[in-house]
């Protein structure tokens, strides 16, 4: 009888217990699930890019796509070398660097560094709000205050579209992903580091750019690396502000086109669906994607191999 | 050339007039779709009117497409009728092959002329050692893989300066037009000009560049006069024209003006929708022509009543049919030879 009655319990918690394990598996399930809907998404956008940019390769050779120096695929006689638009990007990225890096490196040091508390906490909101401000915000003011009131007076032959102000705003548009990411490496790196140096009389400022830097370059790489990435993937600034022009060229005053400008400019036309326009908007895309993938895969590389570990 | 979105501007500021105007004309409430397709250069002014007509007649849906005059006359003239548009935007007069086709269905067809399409060539206020420009030298500055990037080699005399070039996007009717006339292949152009489809733009970009020279449609040149320079166009006969109104009605200001049509088929005129749509559209077509968002020049009073007067009797046929007719302007071809 008592034998009985154990046997129950027993069973009785078995089951209770294969009921907990069958809910613990499926919530696993679905935690799986969801993070396999990103895996999915990024499969599903190479898919889509590889598969209608293809007719596009029917017609158009790939050493011509990537080589040729005219990008004319809206124009008699058409023309589809993506180099010009590879140019405009990368004088519109490569430009926002040269503003982003000295200041957001600047700003992360000086947060890291010197700030006392209580900026450090007023300073970094402020920071998140710049990367909070629409890009369709940065790209009007661009169009309508960087070029007329501070590059024409400059630079008159400026045109009215130009890769510089592009370039400026994207610039500031990055700041927080530079100092933010910084100031993460920096503080990571130990205080016994700067304590050591200190007690070799080396100056803060010495402390910050020859032990704390050094100590925290691959993070700081890999912030770069990040930051450019997005510069290369804005859009609606770049739009606003730099033009349409395809053209490849050095020069920064000049009207430009970028890849992600392109598709844009794809996208809202009346550019029938099924031409060879059309799907020159996915191959540009497919492009773009591959750019940003080897950066961020980059990024992520010098962050695991050149990482400074100490215990 | 006005886009989608500016329809909506349209239709608000001269939809407000109609309202009241339109029930009074239009008691019958019809019903019914009425399918237009065909030019882009033509829709903008068929979607107002579609849209303004909406207003009127709510049961009646009028669906405005773009397939170039081209494209539009083949569906217009389908082998089977069921698939027919039921009215046509041309920017240009049925083609000999084209009336052949309609000869060969049995397509009857009543032509409606209903404004005038004309590109103004601007260059900035100080420019005082240009013009006017030869068809030819245009011709020369536009063309693919033109070298030319400094007036002074447009033409010799002219002073060095760095020339700008500013014009619509390809999206827009009037680039076709202007590279079709001036090119001789419509979308046939350089490509490192600086393309918007806003006109608004293009105008800041020519008074802001010293060397500028641009191109858009003439109301638009209208509506900024003062802070442009217009060029005379000479079309290769020693005989500059300056684009105006009188220029543009009379066919003077050659080739960079246009009328603009519209065709409708005597088997889509039975139905009272068609007809009501057009009737409207012609009795609103000088305010939304010469809208600026739209910015086309409206044909004279008189065409508009002999425009009227085709439809009322469905007078059938096309005065484009002898190939000496393209010279000669739509008073002369409607018999209004007036001054």
């Amino acid at each position: 009888m008592a034998d009985g009655v154990a046997g129950l319990t027993a069973a009785r918690s078995r089951e209770l217990r294969s009921l907990r394990r069958m809910r613990e598996g499926l919530i696993w399930l679905v935690l799986w699930a969801c993070a396999l809907v990103s895996v999915f998404t990024t499969f599903g956008i190479v898919f889509v890019l590889v598969h209608q940019s293809l007719p596009m390769f029917r017609e158009v050779s790939v050493r011509e796509f990537l080589t040729g120096t005219r990008w004319t695929p809206l124009l008699e006689p058409r023309s589809y070398g993506i180099l010009p638009l590879v140019c405009g990007t990368a004088l519109v990225a490569g430009g926002a660097l040269l503003v982003a890096v000295p200041l957001g490196l600047s700003t992360a040091i000086y947060l890291s560094e010197y700030a006392p508390g209580r900026v450090r906490q007023v300073v970094k909101p402020f920071l998140e709000i710049l990367a909070g401000i629409p890009t369709v915000v940065y790209g009007y003011f661009a169009l309508v205050f960087v070029t007329p009131n501070v590059l024409r007076p400059l630079f008159p032959q400026t045109e009215i579209f130009n890769a510089a102000s592009a370039a400026l705003v994207v610039g500031i548009m990055v700041i927080p992903t530079i100092s933010s990411l910084c100031d993460d490496a920096l503080r990571a790196v130990p205080q016994t580091l700067r304590e050591a140096a200190y007690a070799l009389a080396a100056t803060r400022l010495e402390v910050s750019t020859r032990i704390v830097l050094p100590a925290a370059s691959s993070g700081v790489v890999a912030a770069i690396l990040l930051a450019f990435s997005r510069a290369v993937g804005e859009t609606m600034a770049v739009v606003l502000a730099a033009g349409m022009t395809a053209r490849l060229t050095l020069n920064p005053l000049q009207s430009i086109q970028t890849m992600t400008a392109y598709i844009v400019q794809v996208s809202l036309g009346d550019t029938p669906a099924g031409t060879i326009e059309y799907h020159t908007a996915f191959g540009v895309g497919l492009v773009l994607f591959s750019i940003t993938l080897v950066i961020n895969v980059g990024a992520q590389r010098i962050l695991w191999r050149f990482r400074e570990i100490y215990e | 050339m006005p886009g989608l979105g500016r329809i909506v501007g349209v239709v608000v500021t001269v939809g407000l007039g109609l309202a009241a105007f339109g029930q009074q004309t239009h008691r019958a409430v019809l019903s019914g779709t009425v399918r237009v397709d065909g030019s882009s250069t033509v829709y903008p002014i068929t979607a107002a009117a579609a849209e303004l007509f909406a207003e009127v007649q709510p049961r009646v849906h009028v669906i405005v497409g773009i397939s170039g005059t081209g494209g539009g006359f083949k569906k217009f003239l389908e082998e089977k009728p069921e698939l027919r548009t039921d009215i046509q935007d041309a920017s240009r007069p049925i083609s000999p092959a084209e009336l052949e086709r309609a000869r060969k269905l049995g397509v009857e067809f009543v032509e409606l002329p209903i404004a005038y399409d004309g590109i103004a060539v601007v260059v900035h206020p100080s420019n005082t050692f240009c013009d006017y420009l030869t068809l030819a030298e245009l011709k020369a500055i536009w063309e693919p893989g033109s070298r030319i990037g400094n007036w002074k080699q447009v033409r010799p005399g002219f002073p060095d300066l760095p020339l700008k070039l500013y014009g619509p996007g390809m999206d827009s009717g009037t680039f076709d037009y202007f590279t079709e006339v001036v090119v001789g292949k419509s979308k046939a152009c350089r490509a490192d000009f600086t393309p918007s489809e806003d006109d608004n733009v293009l105008v800041q970009g020519v008074e802001g560049d010293r060397g500028s020279l641009g191109y858009f449609g003439l109301a638009y040149y209208e509506a900024n006069r003062s802070r442009l320079k217009l060029l005379a166009i000479d079309p290769g006969d020693g005989r500059p024209i300056k684009p105006d109104v009188q220029t543009v009605r009379r066919l003077e200001y050659r080739p960079l003006a246009r009328p603009l049509f519209l065709y409708v088929s005597k088997a889509a005129l039975a139905r009272p929708e068609v007809r009501a749509f057009l009737e409207f559209y012609l009795e609103n077509a000088p305010r939304i022509v010469e809208h600026p968002k739209v910015g086309y020049i409206a044909l004279s009073e008189k065409l508009y009543q002999a425009a009227r007067q085709r439809l009322d009797q469905t007078i059938t046929g096309t005065v484009y049919a002898d190939p000496e007719s393209h010279s000669k302007s739509l008073y002369q071809l409607y018999g209004l030879e007036d001054k």
